[in-house]
């Protein structure tokens, strides 16, 4: 696995490979004059966990949000490049509310809506126009966000009644219930106690099975506990993606050996 | 709890002298408090003092009139020889007329405060809610002439048999009127709700629309209902369009083509004329005031309500 010929991972030689799951090429993105992604090339592979690092303000929020088109949510912004999903270009032809029912995103800081656990798990799923059984669907997703258990007997029970950490699994759940293939997660445990962290981090690896993840992490150690592959970004750009084993073992590149080492960022 | 408790025990009992003086009993802390305070007493004694003018002045009028007549009486004719004094015909003008403000501005201003939030581009915004805020802006009395000059010979040209002074053109002038506000404190509301919310659904692959009418609205219900509620008392109080376009004539009415007085309307017109003090027409004045006061007394108790128990719910 570590060693077939797509693990070539100089910034240049990101060779396109056949069948990934998301491949970026060639994306500029800008907030205004604000150049702030610079000619990214990534492929992103089925059922495994992909981690996003880097410095603060280097772009990895940003690349994680044009995944799913949340970024065009944003006035003045503009994108130049491809992004495609199974060889889909998810940004020509296509509905941005096509493309975030197959793409989920779980944000930093839990969001559940001001509704039930029940309720919450269901939104996404009934505005899709979920027509099968509701209780089961919500039972399926709280189970695979591994939340079931602890609230199957208050699931009509407001959800900021949770902790964090139940709230971010909740939040988890109710992008599960979309049945999306792709879950983006931007710094899913930043707000949580280690505890907490560890329970999501299970989850994730759970989830892996049958989705394809990517999340953004400052934790390098949760980064190499959770992810097959991860990227390191730069100032907008991709410096070296790789294994993660190797990535951060024997990086290829200065910069990410700086600063995984923690010599600066 | 219980740590801030300890806490304060702790500084009861003086354990740390020095951290026990107390700076907010300073002199200059305690003139400003004192200001402060005098300042709230002052709104506060100004409207009990309104409250209290109004139930002594009215006791006058009920010592003549009876409760049971101001209550079921269907006439009010303070000004004929036979005098009848039914709050009825004041209370369904002023009704009628809000009820028509209530038909063309709620739906109207929770729509603009939608488009504004939500819809519209910074720059269209940036045009849009100033302007909206200038008709507030608008003196009433131009209001009223506009209503009388303008509406209502508009309005006749499609509705057979409205009378030139009528409440349906002054209802629809006073929801103009009140558009800005129900629809600059219903946006403000919307804009209130976190964003993150709103995010999140989207990121479900929630269209705008539903991402409007199921996150943002439902989020922002009680800041809308309050600006409902406000928009209501203001038409209710509403005086110069009423006074200039409904007419002066008492009528216990539900058509809206008619001529009707409002409380307000009767207020001004009696205090106007020459009525004496002293007579039961001019106590009146203040038993109409007070019925008045108790209604949007009783819609600010009712706003309070229901935003009470959405909040609970949102
Ligand atoms: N909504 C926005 N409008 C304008 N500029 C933005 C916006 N969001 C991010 N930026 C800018 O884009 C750059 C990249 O931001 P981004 O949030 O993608 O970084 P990040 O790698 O996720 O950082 P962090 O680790 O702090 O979350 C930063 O310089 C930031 O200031
Ligand atoms: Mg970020």
């Amino acid at each position: 696995m570590e060693t077939n010929e797509r693990n070539g991972s100089s910034p240049a030689g990101q060779g396109a490979s056949e069948g990934a799951k998301v491949r970026v090429e060639n994306l500029d993105f800008w907030y205004g004059a604000n150049h702030v992604l610079k000619d990214v090339s990534l492929d992103i592979r089925a059922n495994e966990v992909t981690a996003f690092i880097g410095p603060s303000g280097c772009g990895k929020s940003t690349l994680l949000r044009c995944l799913n088109r949340m970024n065009e949510l944003i006035p003045d912004t503009r994108l130049e490049g491809r992004v495609l999903i199974d060889g889909r270009d998810i940004y020509r032809n296509a509905d941005p509310v096509m493309v975030r029912r197959r793409i989920g995103m779980v944000f930093q800081k839990p969001n559940p809506f001001p509704k039930t656990i029940f309720e919450n798990v269901i939104w996404g799923a009934r505005v899709n126009g979920y027509k099968g059984d509701e209780a089961d669907l919500v039972e399926t997703c709280l189970r695979k966000a591994a939340l079931w258990e602890e609230v199957k007997d208050r699931l009509h029970a407001q959800a900021y009644g949770l902790s964090g950490g139940q709230q971010q699994r909740l939040c988890i759940a109710r992008t599960l219930a979309v049945a999306p293939d792709v879950v983006l997660m931007d710094e899913p445990a930043s707000a949580l106690d280690p505890i907490a962290t560890a329970k999501l981090e299970e989850t994730i690896l759970q989830l892996k099975e049958r989705y394809t993840i990517i999340i953004v992490t400052h934790n390098m150690q949760q980064a190499g506990r959770i992810s097959d592959r991860t990227a390191f970004f730069y100032m907008g750009e991709l410096i070296e993606a790789d294994a993660t084993e190797q990535l951060f073992t024997r990086p290829s590149r200065k910069r990410t050996e700086d600063y995984i080492t923690g010599r600066f960022g | 709890m219980a740590d801030s408790q300890q806490i304060s025990t702790g500084a009861k009992t003086g354990a740390h002298a020095d951290l026990a003086v107390n700076m907010l009993h300073s002199p200059k802390e305690r003139a400003v408090e004192y200001a402060l305070g005098f300042c709230a007493l002052v709104s506060v004694l100004t409207t009990l003092g309104i409250a209290a003018v109004l139930l002594v002045e009215s006791l006058h009028f009920f010592a003549e009139v009876s409760i049971v007549e101001f209550l079921t009486e269907t006439r009010w004719t303070p000004q004929f020889i036979d005098k009848h004094f039914g709050i009825w015909p004041l209370l369904s003008g002023t009704l009628l007329v809000t009820v028509i403000a209530a038909l063309v501005a709620l739906p109207i201003g929770l729509m603009s405060a939608i488009f504004i939030a939500e819809y519209a581009p910074e720059r269209v915004r940036k045009v849009l809610k100033p302007g909206l805020e200038l008709l507030a802006g608008i003196p009433t009395v131009v209001y009223g002439y506009f209503a009388l000059t303008f509406v209502t010979p508009l309005l006749q040209t499609f509705v057979p048999g409205l009378n030139i002074y009528n409440a349906l053109s002054a209802g629809i002038v006073v929801g103009v009127m009140i558009i800005p506000m129900v629809s600059s404190l219903s946006e403000d509301a919307i804009r209130a709700v976190p964003r993150s919310l709103a995010e999140g659904a989207y990121a479900l692959g929630a269209t705008r629309i539903e991402v409007v009418l199921r996150v943002m609205v439902p989020g922002a219900v009680s800041g809308i209902v309050a600006s409902f509620i406000l928009a209501l008392s203001r038409a209710i109080g509403e005086t110069m369009i009423v006074t200039l376009a409904a007419g002066a004539m008492p009528n216990l009415t539900a058509n809206p083509a008619e001529s009707v007085q409002t409380m307000t309307a009767f207020i001004v017109n009696v205090s106007l004329g020459d009525t004496p003090q002293g007579t039961v027409e001019f106590y009146s004045l203040f038993a109409v005031g007070l019925v008045l006061f108790l209604m949007t007394l009783s819609m600010n108790f009712l706003a309070n309500l229901i935003i009470r128990r959405y909040r609970e719910r949102y």
